[in-house]
């Protein structure tokens, strides 16, 4: 995580940019097109007030219209609208295409390369903040750069045509705006880069009021039961008047920058004006009233852009901040593919042994190290040991969620390095601590690993699971669908939909992680039944807790500190009067 | 919800509006007289050309400019004044509500955080609030300038040159149905738009937290396809309503050129019969392009606020939800026979239902706890373990019956006074963030260090705690995610040992100690020195069989109440649980 955020920060490097346009070479044609008709549109906009201004320098007065022209050039005006409406839709519509296809693409890969990340990734950053990497990070990261650019050429073309065509209409006014437009940009970056920093520190107090509120309401019953309710509005008083300061300051000081480029505008416009009305008064009738007129549109519209850009170029950085935040992600390494050699595993005979496997998560801290076992058909082998001795490191060796450091695990006799993982993993079934459920029906659920099984199988599955007569109470049976986290479910219901999902696949060899810990005792009694009808004459691993599942073992592995420090069955482990014997004792001593 | 719901919601919120009234009217106020001078700006620029330039006068044409020039000042200083007092109004709105919606989200029972969910109560808290705030800063800024210049612009048009300001008359209706038009039907949509993204959102959360089940089941491809066809969704609804959305503009360039078109040509027919001077026509012109821009702006107001609205109802949801227990309406709970007198707690008929219809979570229960006692409760999930000492310090109300502690129905005493007797260990254990002695020191703010360090014996984590950096001062993350399970529910029990409390209820709090630790604590539980009175509950019978008195729970009654071989002798559900986990029960 401390990588990440070093990384974080060199995010507007070319890298990034270069990837970036990589990224977008697909959408070559169609960025064309939207240049295009965005060019089109800007020169449309830009031609209307010369127009405009033409038609009205042939009304200089009473008796004095050119109505014919007029009319012409109504007609001009007429077609330029269209034009310019027609082109502006279809730059739109374009870039609408280009920015959501380019969301959804960058979405899918990232979604396609989480699959195949490794779980040691994985396992090390935190759900939220990948969430936020494919979700918002994207949003902003296409936002920013494809509407950001949209805007930005725009911009830059509106700013060179008025250039071009006030210096060409007269170069004297158009003097007076170049002269007089920096003063505009210097207010408006002035005030960006000193709000830059109480932005900072809104979003950062902000956080930490998130932070708060987090912390109160969802312990929130704690809180009461504690009667700490007056020291939780304290402190969140505190925070939240500081933040009330701050945003006061962050808001009012950054909305000061469209009045303030306002007036600089609007002090241009009274500078064409008075500037123009001179020339027009100098009666070589190079300057007209039509040209006023022109300039006086243009000088309006002219600083506009330049806002529109220094909001865009803030925006652009987000972007190429988010675009690295997300590469960062696309580049975590994928897993190996499976070995060309790669057999697959057709229906495990269930031996599995381990040879002097060593393994840790971080070299500076090795875990697992010579460990042998051989396990032979059918056998149940019960991991134990004290809290957090790091039983479910083998799981992840056995699931091949991580590979072995050193040594070999082989199951049917082969290196589980040489089998597909797809085929290994056909061939274990597993119920995990941790329930997971998807948000989708009871059905779906149970159905999981076998998305054809019929009513039947899947009736009996939840049958043999326990889960039958509280799935029937369910309101809408089989069909009822689970919210996030598998809610309205107790958590022991939610484990029977887990083993029913098991049992409904049945593979050769299982792994039970303190499968049954949760589910109450009379319940549990019945899933003991259960899985020993499932266990039987099928290779099982168990992370235990109780004594009977350890007792019937046929080994024991006793893990302390992420080793396994005894080995054996239950009278051999007592008799060696080891730490497990000491374990043994401790359950009993009352 | 219907509008007028929302619409409501948002009268109610605007309470909070009301100390900063004055800058709520201040603000929009001083926008209008910016407004004011916008509007004056082409009728100056109509003087200069009609009068200053048609006279040759470069005084009059110098002292026009200079007008200008004050407008700009004036309006700056307008203009300011105005977004400081939006934003003083905005931001001070948002502090009180949220610091409302905190107090009064403390005060809710737990009945109704059940219901509503945590989740959204923060969200509700945090970027609803911040989307309200928004709404009304914009609000109050822009709601009532830019129909003021809409307006406004109408009305100098006529005074510019009535006969031909009926297009103006035409133009704006036409204007405002092409925006309200373009808005009505693409609001809804971006609703679904965010609808379907929550959709990608979830698929991609529930893949990471279940990566371990979707390998071991080697679903990777289906769920990719799972995902590709909500992403699919969401593109084509996004594509649609961008292409809504997108008619905004080029139609209101259209008719606005319409405008336009209009004005020059019927300005080419009055100048020509002099009606009408250049000026005039050019002050029309400016005019018809203000509107343009003023709508523009003002559509994404509306969006702002509409947005607003959704979450304002949201917010008054949460505030309209009664807060804290109901005020106790009952004179007869009080105790009428002994045995409740020289009870610590006693439970006379305690029935409770979570919500109407359902099946009752307990039923008549009736039992006496001496003071003192160790009381084992124990049963099955579901059982109704954890909601009978929720009962205790009224996390929640009995539906019938009554619950008394200390010889008092729990709803006559004042809640905090009530709960003074009571400490708890949650089942799941939670820590805040801060220190080690900020967390023990939530049982008792004046506990001294020896207390603290005591408690930590007790719960068996003076150790480890120790031998941390800091010891009592090392730092503990949000969510104590620097602990390990074990290590934080130790301390949770430290916690609530450091407030000396007359009840102590551990809620299954060593499912995640080892057996020894398990054994330790209780033992040091016993040795507490102002003899409390515990509840044990457990799904483990080692850890509750040498209680003073056991509680047998199954499906919300009491089964059985004994010691732990009375209850093997007459209780089935007690020697059912007993057996499973010691396979025959004669270890021992």
């Amino acid at each position: 995580m401390k990588q990440n955020k070093t990384k974080k920060k060199a995010g507007f490097d070319r890298k990034t940019v270069l990837r970036v346009l990589q990224n977008l070479k697909g959408y070559r044609i169609p960025l064309a097109f939207s240049l295009f008709f965005a060019t089109v549109s800007v020169a449309m906009t830009l031609y209307i007030p010369i127009l405009t201004g033409d038609a009205i320098d042939l009304m200089i007065g009473q008796g004095r219209v050119d109505a014919d022209g007029v009319g012409k050039i109504l007609i001009l005006i007429g077609i330029c609208t269209a034009l310019c409406a027609l082109s502006q839709w279809l730059m739109t519509v374009l870039n609408n295409r280009i920015t959501y296809g380019f969301v959804r693409k960058l979405r899918r890969d990232a979604f396609a390369r989480l699959q195949r990340i490794p779980l040691s990734y994985l396992d090390s950053h935190a759900v939220g903040d990948t969430v936020s990497r494919m979700m918002s990070d994207v949003d902003q990261f296409t936002d920013g750069l494809l509407l950001g650019f949209a805007q930005f050429f725009t911009g830059i073309l509106t700013i060179l045509g008025t250039l071009v065509i006030m210096l060409f209409l007269n170069p004297w006014i158009a003097l007076v705006v170049i002269v007089t437009t920096p003063l505009s940009l210097f207010v408006a970056a002035l005030i960006a880069k000193s709000t830059h920093s109480m932005f900072l520190l809104q979003a950062k107090t902000r956080a930490e009021q998130t932070a708060l509120i987090d912390e109160y309401i969802a312990n929130h019953k704690l809180v009461a039961a504690f009667g700490h309710e007056d020291e939780g509005q304290a402190e969140f008083d505190e925070v939240n008047a500081r933040l009330e300061k701050c945003s006061l300051r962050a808001i009012f000081y950054s909305s000061t920058t469209n009045p303030s480029t306002r007036f600089v505008n609007n002090l241009v416009y009274a500078g064409v004006a008075l500037v123009g009305a001179f020339l027009c008064l100098g009666g070589t009738g190079s300057f007209t009233v039509g040209g006023l007129s022109k300039f006086l549109t243009y000088a309006n519209q002219y600083t506009k852009p330049f806002n529109e850009i220094s909001t865009v170029i803030a925006e652009l950085q987000n972007a190429l901040a988010c675009a690295s935040r997300l590469f960062e992600l696309m580049d975590a390494p994928v897993l190996p593919p499976d070995a060309p050699d790669a057999t697959v595993l057709e229906e495990a005979n269930g031996t599995v042994s381990l040879e002097d496997v060593a393994f840790s998560y971080t070299p500076e801290r090795p875990l697992i190290e010579g460990l042998s076992l051989t396990v032979k058909e059918g056998q149940r082998i019960a991991i134990v040991g004290p809290t957090g001795c790091g039983k479910t490191t083998l799981i992840n060796l056995l699931m091949r969620f991580y590979d072995v450091n050193g040594g070999s695990i082989s199951v049917s006799g082969t290196d589980i390095r040489k089998i597909t993982r797809s085929s290994l993993r056909k061939n274990w079934g597993m119920v995990l601590q941790d329930t997971w459920l998807m948000a989708d029906t009871v059905r779906a659920n149970i159905c999981f690993g076998k998305p054809d099984a019929t009513d039947e199988e899947m009736i009996a599955a939840a049958k043999a699971a326990h889960a039958h007569s509280f799935i029937k109470r369910l309101p809408n049976g089989y069909d009822t669908v689970l919210g996030e986290g598998g809610s309205p479910l107790s958590q022991g219901q939610k484990q029977l939909l887990c083993i029913a999902r098991v049992m409904l696949t049945l593979p050769p060899m299982l792994i039970l992680d303190e499968a049954t810990s949760s589910i109450d005792t009379r319940m549990e009694l019945k899933i003991q039944r259960a899985f020993a009808e499932m266990m039987q004459g099928r290779t099982s691993f168990i992370v235990a807790h109780r004594l009977s599942t350890i007792e019937s073992a046929d080994v024991i592995l006793v893990m302390r500190d992420g080793k396994i420090i005894e080995q054996g069955d239950h009278t051999s482990l007592l008799a060696q009067n080891g730490f497990y014997a000491q374990l043994y004792s401790a359950q009993f001593a009352g | 919800m219907g509008k007028e719901a929302y619409g409501s919601s948002m009268k109610k919120l605007l309470v909070y509006l009301k100390p900063y009234r004055t800058q709520a009217i201040l603000s929009p106020l001083f926008k209008f007289l910016e407004a004011i001078f916008d509007l004056l700006v082409p009728i100056v620029v109509k003087q200069i050309i009609d009068v200053g330039i048609a006279n040759g006068d470069k005084p009059y044409i110098l002292s026009m400019c200079g007008i200008l020039i004050g407008f700009a000042v004036v309006g700056l200083t307008c203009s300011l004044v105005a977004q400081y007092f939006a934003a003083r109004a905005a931001v001070g709105f948002s502090a009180s509500l949220r610091r409302d919606l905190f107090s009064h989200i403390q005060k809710l029972s737990y009945a109704q955080t059940d219901r509503i969910g945590t989740s959204t109560l923060i969200t509700r808290m945090t970027s609803d609030v911040n989307q309200l705030q928004s709404a009304v800063n914009f609000t109050l800024r822009l709601f009532l300038r830019s129909p003021i210049i809409v307006l406004g612009a109408l009305v100098m048009a006529f005074c510019v040159h009535p006969r031909s300001a009926w297009i103006f008359v035409v133009i704006i209706p036409l204007l405002s149905v092409v925006v309200f038009a373009i808005m009505l039907r693409s609001i809804p949509l971006y609703r679904r738009v965010q609808g379907n993204l929550d959709t990608v959102t979830s698929i991609t959360r529930e893949n990471l937290t279940g990566v371990r089940v979707i390998r071991a089941f080697r679903k990777e491809e289906d769920e990719i396809a799972r995902f590709e066809s909500a992403s699919d969704a969401h593109f084509r609804i996004q594509n649609f309503v961008g292409s809504i959305s997108a008619l905004m503009n080029p139609l209101t360039l259209i008719l606005v050129n319409v405008g336009l078109i209009v004005i020059l040509a019927s300005g080419a027919k009055f100048v020509q019969i002099g009606d009408m001077t250049q000026g005039d026509v050019v002050a029309m012109t400016n005019y018809m392009a203000q509107i343009l821009v003023e709508l523009v702006k003002f559509a994404t107001t509306i969006f702002t606020v509409n947005k607003a609205l959704a979450c304002a109802s949201r917010v008054q949801a949460v505030l309209e939800t009664p807060a804290g227990m109901p005020v106790s309406d009952l004179q007869s709970a009080q105790s009428d026979d002994g045995s409740a007198e020289n009870g610590a707690v006693t439970f006379r008929h305690a029935t409770l239902h979570y919500s109407e219809g359902t099946d009752p979570a307990l039923s008549e229960i009736d039992v006496s706890i001496p003071k003192g006692a160790t009381v084992g409760v124990i049963g099955s999930t579901g059982s109704g373990k954890t909601s009978l000492v929720n009962l205790i310090p009224r996390f929640y109300d009995v539906t019938s019956g009554a619950v008394l502690v200390n010889g008092t129905d729990v709803r006559e005493y004042d809640i905090n006074e009530l709960r003074e007797h009571i400490s708890i260990v949650p089942q799941k254990p939670v820590l805040f963030r801060g220190t080690v002695r900020s967390n023990l020191l939530w049982g008792n703010p004046n506990a001294t260090d020896e207390e603290l360090l005591h408690a930590l014996e007790l719960a068996q984590a003076k150790d480890f705690v120790l031998a941390r950096e800091g010891g009592l001062d090392s730092e503990i993350t949000q969510n104590g995610g620097n602990l390990s399970g074990g290590q934080r529910q130790r301390l949770t029990i430290a916690r609530a040992l450091v407030k000396d409390a007359d009840i102590l209820i551990l809620d299954d709090s060593s499912s995640a100690l080892d057996y020894a630790t398990d054994a330790a604590l209780r033992a040091s539980l016993r040795t507490l020195p102002h003899s409390p009175t515990v509840f044990l509950v457990s799904q483990r019978t080692s850890s509750i069989q040498h209680a003073d008195l056991i509680l047998v729970l199954e499906d919300g009654a009491l089964v059985g109440i004994g010691s732990h071989n009375s209850l093997l002798e007459n209780c089935d559900v007690y020697r059912e649980i007993y057996q499973s986990q010691f396979q025959g029960g004669e270890r021992r």
